[in-house]
């Protein structure tokens, strides 16, 4: 018997969020009138019509596995109003149209092993890649990496007490997926790609290769009678970019592969307009199963800030008020030639003035 | 009890431990007590793979070549390079799939998923990916289409991988926020599913990805990360609630509302008057939105409600990380018609992106490589002193059709004028 014809698909594209929607959300949408946080992990938005919405905020492991997600769902739906969404930090928000409902469902929520809080200035979930679980060209893994530094930083994930919000990324290849953050955790490659000379011609499309490097530090070459590739090592920036398209230019390493921390990215266009985050520290080892280096880094650089930062200031703001003088005196990073950009636009970066910190 | 290969995982173990829920007290769940021995066995090839990573400090997953009946991508293949040590997860397949706008699921629907997930795949998922999909991870090639096919049948589509369209995303916006100046999941159901086609076959030099924010807090990171980002803004006058503004001036006193508030303007274009009402220059305001996060109870946005189009955000491979920038400041969304006109200049920008990109060069790039004027003339938008932060400061410009450019931008000035 011939197997079945697979059908065509549907092409519906995202689907209709209105039908997954709290029924005062769709009845109040586009009609709220302000919003207070009860208490850490809470929101209360109140509607011109005098209704209310309470969202209970709820940081997980991001990766969950089908017994939590049925705990969450049940928890929705036998105290809640079987309602839930996710913020774009994986954060999952649970919304009620009652204040009594609140306090039965933390205490089920904190049974669960799941964590209450994330909401205004706090530590929220951090935004991280896959790495090693099931990217195809990690340096590191992202959920090891953040669950460390979660156990060690959960209590400002349930206090607002920071300055302002904190969010951090983290990104296991230089691509920087895991996106901007006030501190973003990253990999820094350190060494130009071993090549498989071998591997090279049936893997990769050279031409392709050559055009995908920053540098043009790649160019054709044979070895031992085969075509393959060859990179300038003086003028290699040890980027990567030419992995993913071409396996073979093996750029992970071991030893060399190691974490970089920036800071002072800010995606809102609140007080200033946005920002990327900036290099401050390099050469931490990567360092499984638990990256103390790295943890023990965010933690320094998040006390200066904690302690020396006013109200409403993100990362970015405080470093603007205290310039970068004040910000490696403050922490007691070290600053380097490698601080000093020379990418494109560079000149962009220099202080080109009298304004100097003392 | 199943017949399942327990690995040794002494690393990995050690992130079991703290407060913060671990992944890998969840795979061992999977691993130990789920009823379909097929899960089982395949969580714990995975925590034996993992394993492997951490002692190695290397990946060991490749790339390939999957997808479902009649699209080209959606689906991120990964073979195991290690796949004769653990042979249960040899194929662990993610499956991306769009999500519906903001983000909002019932428990119901989620259960659905998690039923129909768990008969197909590893009883992994993540909501949601960095660009917005929900990622079922880990299953096998034969499973991809039955998966597909059911959730197909309920409501759900692929998202995009690859050289394409890519699943966009919206923010809570209306639902929930009082900031929201636009249909965000709306618009962003408008945006991304007239272009279906350019999502599920990947056909463009490189990925476009579309953000809707609803305001300018920008909470989906638009303007960092999207080729398209759309943030809603009002053109009209900021409300102002004075007897809201005395009862927080009264709570918090007058430095906290100086320093706090008025002292964060970046156009200096709020002031605390005697009598502790709050003055605003319209004007001068660049719609930041910081006293209004501030002090929600007392600042709204505007009525004449819109959006700005800001194009060219990406992160950083190949010339490094580049924001999005303006290309329109304003354009009403509020008629049909008038969100036709935004999918239609989506499809020119699109279109435009296609024929001129270079292979594996985002829209960012690509402008940075033309110039911005090549740009807005080859789609039709009009100039606006809002699309730079100056004008040009280098004198050597060649500069002989001014007094052409020049009527036009008075000849446009008489046609608004009129209109």
């Amino acid at each position: 018997m011939a197997a079945e014809r697979p059908k065509m698909p549907i092409e519906s594209g995202a689907p209709d969020g209105f039908q997954y929607m709290h029924p005062t959300m769709r009845r109040n949408f586009g009609l709220w009138k302000y919003h207070e946080r009860p208490r850490p992990g809470v929101l209360k938005h109140v509607a011109h019509s005098g209704d209310e919405i309470y969202t209970i905020r709820v940081g997980t492991a991001r990766i969950l596995d089908v017994f939590t997600l049925r705990e969450m769902t049940r928890i929705a739906n036998e105290l809640g109003d079987g309602f839930i969404r996710f913020t774009i930090r994986s954060n999952l928000e649970y919304m009620v149209d009652s204040e009594a409902k609140v306090a039965p469902m933390i205490e089920a929520i904190e049974k669960a092993g799941l964590i209450v809080g994330g909401t205004g200035p706090t530590i929220t979930a951090p935004s991280h890649t896959q790495g090693w679980l099931h990217c195809d060209i990690p340096g590191s893994d992202a959920s090891g990496v953040v669950k460390s530094m979660m156990d060690e930083l959960i209590v400002e994930f349930k206090r607002e007490e920071m300055p302002n919000r904190v969010h951090i990324t983290t990104s296991c290849c230089q691509i920087n997926c895991g996106g901007q953050g006030d501190i973003a955790i990253n990999i820094q490659h350190t060494k130009p790609p071993k090549i498989a000379h071998d591997l090279v011609a049936n893997a990769c499309e050279r031409p392709t290769i050559v055009a995908r490097c920053p540098v043009a530090a790649i160019r054709p070459a044979m070895v031992d009678g085969k075509p393959t590739l060859e990179v300038d090592e003086k003028k290699c920036i040890c980027c990567g970019a030419c992995y993913p398209p071409c396996p073979p230019m093996l750029i992970n390493d071991a030893v060399h592969t190691t974490l970089a921390i920036w800071v002072g990215g800010n995606h809102s266009n609140a007080r200033g307009k946005p920002t990327f985050q900036k290099l401050v520290a390099a050469g931490i080892p990567n360092n499984p199963p638990r990256w103390p280096e790295a943890t023990a880094l965010v933690k320094r650089i998040l006390k200066v800030y904690k302690e020396d930062a006013k109200d409403w200031e993100r990362m970015n703001d405080w470093i603007e008020r205290i310039g970068w003088f004040g910000f490696f005196e403050k922490t007691g990073l070290p600053f380097t030639k490698f601080h000093i950009d020379d990418w494109r636009g560079a000149r962009n970066s220099l202080n080109a003035s009298t304004h100097i910190h003392f | 009890m199943p017949k399942v290969t327990i690995y040794d995982t002494p690393m990995i173990d050690e992130l079991e431990n703290g407060e913060w829920p671990s992944f890998i007290t969840a795979f061992k769940r999977l691993r130990d007590d789920h009823p379909d021995e097929r899960i089982n066995s395949m969580v714990g090839g995975l925590l034996g793979q993992l394993e492997h990573s951490y002692e190695t400090r290397m990946g060991w997953w490749k790339g390939g070549t999957v997808s479902v009946f009649g699209y080209g991508g959606g689906i991120i293949p990964r073979f195991s390079e290690v796949a004769e040590h653990f042979p249960e997860s040899k194929e662990f397949h993610t499956v991306r799939i769009q999500p519906p706008a903001g983000n909002f699921y019932t428990a119901d629907i989620l259960n659905q998923l998690a039923d129909d997930w768990e008969k197909h795949g590893s009883g992994l998922q993540t909501f949601h990916g960095q660009t917005g999909n929900i990622m079922f991870i880990g299953s096998t090639t034969e499973q991809m289409q039955p998966f597909f096919d059911k959730l197909n049948s309920y409501g759900f589509d692929l998202g995009g991988a690859g050289p394409c369209v890519r699943t966009a995303m919206a923010c809570v916006g209306g639902a929930r926020c009082e900031h929201s100046c636009a249909n965000e999941q709306g618009l962003m159901r408008h945006l991304v599913n007239e272009f279906q086609d350019d999502l599920h076959r990947p056909a463009l030099p490189y990925k476009w990805k579309i953000k809707v924010s609803g305001c300018p807090n920008d909470c989906t990171n638009a303007i960092e990360r999207a080729d398209m980002a759309v943030i809603g803004i009002w053109r009209d006058e900021m409300k102002v609630d004075q007897e809201e503004v005395k009862t927080f001036v009264a709570d918090k006193g007058r430095d906290y509302v100086i320093d706090n508030v008025t002292d964060r303007c970046p156009s200096n274009a709020i002031k605390l008057n005697d009598d502790n009402t709050l003055e605003v220059n319209n004007k001068e305001c660049v719609r930041c939105m910081h006293c209004i996060n501030v002090m929600t109870k007392a600042l709204a946005p505007g009525d004449d409600t819109g959006v700005t189009i800001l194009i060219g955000g990406k992160r950083t491979l190949k010339i490094g990380d580049m924001m999005g920038t303006v290309v329109a400041p304003f354009m009403k969304v509020d008629t049909m018609e008038e969100i036709e006109e935004l999918v239609e200049l989506t499809g020119e920008m699109i279109d435009f992106f296609a024929e001129n990109a270079l292979e594996h060069e985002r829209t960012g790039e690509m402008i940075e490589r033309i110039g911005l004027v090549n740009y807005l003339e080859g789609i039709g938008l009009e100039l606006d002193p809002n699309m730079v932060s100056e004008p040009r400061q280098c004198s050597y410009v060649r500069m002989d059709g001014w007094d052409e450019e020049v009527k036009k931008w008075y000849d446009k000035k008489a046609e608004a004028a009129t209109a």
